[in-house]
């Protein structure tokens, strides 16, 4: 890979791994304020209509990542189609909730917290907190921190997003690719055929300003 | 120049009010001196008055919501939004918490179900239009909308026809966000905007001197209604928001010919803060 190339190609793919790092110390964070269990990051993919696994701490780190389900079940698919925070201490009363968390985590949950990523006009996806101790009263300035972690997440969900098009456009067959190709093979020419290149460049540079 | 006489009542007022015209539209002012609780809902059950609760639909027979007036509908399929009517209950349980908690402040009051939530997330604010649109039409006198959309695109249609709701008669009551988001449309004027409390007591209500919030209700650890027929403790400004529906329903059911900017005067005027705590 040429350094041109290399120099595009690390903004986008060293991108997704620092942004995957910023959202993993976010659901490590908020487990750690709220003494829970188990924090995860929910990413909403459109196409499928599904909720996938994006970050994970505590209790699945390590075996969720990836997994996914219905967009619209679960107190995430309540909180994803309200847009509203949701705060349950006692799911286990629920059979149906226990039984789809069962199968889809290998964990049941007894309380969740749980807000929309919002950026924008849009819901990117969902942060749940599960179990945070019950011998503490639940106050509102807990569901308003919440929502200031779940404001971070969305930004650095957001940013993976973006990170994630940006590789698929550099690896695909489209303008993007198409321009990163043209770095490439200017950067491997010699010093007479990149002059000329560059030239051609500065040229065409010149007649799309005019 | 003159202008001609109106010659019926129902052209009166449009634009502008001839002088010789206020008689003709002399309004009751059955107000007493100092609106109480008492005044307001004392001895009410909600009777009479028709709520629309616009969410993922209700579960039918749940204990806490009991009976349900009719279930309704809307899918979108392509570009045709359909509202039918609908026997498939809730999908995920958020509406039949709701319809618990105005069931429990409005015990006889009339429920409705519109579902415009649950069955997938693609294309939703436009169903969510559909639904508030079809609920306006109808006439209820109150809709509790315990959700919100961030999509810019719809907003000015949404301010139309939160706006149209308050000069039909239709009260709106919807959940603030307690999150640092722009969405709607509790941010709206026209409608109640409803955030969380604290106190244990359904019926503590304060009147938020800083809005766009006007509102808190209780919020915090409320026993809902939960899917097969169970129930559960949540907290969220979901559960807020139906308090005071069911508020507004009991107001309604004592004085039926309040309009939604008399119906919220009332509410201020009754909120724990204001004195209505009495």
């Amino acid at each position: 890979m040429s350094d041109l190339r290399a120099a595009v190609a690390a903004g986008v793919f060293g991108a997704d791994d620092a942004f995957r790092a910023l959202l993993q110390a976010t659901v490590e964070t908020a487990r750690g304020i709220f003494h829970a269990k188990a924090s995860s990051v929910f990413l909403l993919d459109e196409a499928t209509d599904e909720l996938v696994f994006e970050a994970v701490a505590g209790e699945g780190a390590g075996t969720l990542v990836g997994k996914r389900f219905p967009s619209s079940t679960g107190v995430a698919g309540w909180v994803l189609v309200t847009r509203q925070p949701l705060v349950v201490d006692d799911l286990t009363k629920d059979t149906r909730f226990s039984r789809d968390a069962a199968e889809s985590t290998g964990y049941v949950p007894r309380g969740i917290m749980a807000v929309p990523l919002l950026v924008d006009d849009s819901v990117l996806g969902v942060l749940s907190v599960l179990d945070r101790p019950l011998d503490v009263p639940f106050t509102l300035a807990e569901m308003d921190v919440l929502g200031l972690f779940g404001n971070q997440a969305a930004i650095a969900l957001d940013l993976l997003r973006r990170a994630r098009r940006a590789q698929a456009a550099l690896e695909g067959s489209g303008e993007l690719a198409a321009l990163a190709r043209f770095a490439s093979r200017l950067e491997e020419a010699d010093e007479d055929k990149r002059e000329a290149g560059l030239q051609l460049l500065r040229a065409l540079e010149r007649l799309l300003a005019l | 120049m003159a202008v001609a006489a109106h010659e019926t009542e129902e052209e009166l007022p449009a634009w502008s009010l001839p002088a010789s015209a206020g008689e003709s539209i002399q309004l009751p002012s059955a107000w007493p001196e100092r609106v109480t609780r008492e005044w307001a809902w004392g001895g009410a059950t909600g009777a009479g008055v028709r709520v629309c609760v616009l969410d993922s639909g209700i579960e039918l027979a749940h204990p806490l919501v009991g009976t349900v007036q009719r279930s309704v509908a809307v899918t979108k399929d392509e570009d045709t939004i359909t509202v039918a009517d609908d026997d498939s209950g809730d999908l995920c349980g958020h509406g039949t918490a709701c319809a618990g908690i105005i069931r429990s402040l409005a015990p006889e009051c009339e429920l409705t179900s519109v579902r415009v939530l649950g069955a997938g997330y693609t294309g939703s604010a436009k169903v969510l239009l559909a639904g508030l649109e079809w609920a306006i039409e109808q006439g209820y006198s109150v809709v509790n909308m315990s959700l919100s959309t961030t999509k810019t695109q719809y907003v000015d249609r949404l301010h139309e026809l939160a706006d149209a709701a308050y000069f039909k008669g239709t009260m709106l009551i919807a959940s603030a966000h307690n999150m640092p988001v722009e969405s709607f449309p509790w941010r709206f004027a026209s409608v109640v905007s409803v955030g969380s409390h604290e106190a244990e007591d359904p019926f503590v209500l304060y009147a938020n001197p800083r809005p766009p919030v006007e509102f808190f209700a209780r919020g915090l650890n409320v026993e809902i209604a939960w899917l097969d027929g169970a129930t559960i403790t949540a907290t969220g400004n979901s559960f807020a928001t139906p308090h005071v529906a069911g508020l507004c329903a009991l107001i309604l059911s004592k004085h039926p010919d309040l309009t939604p900017f008399q119906l919220k005067s009332v509410l201020h005027l009754t909120s724990t803060n204001v004195g209505g705590g009495a």
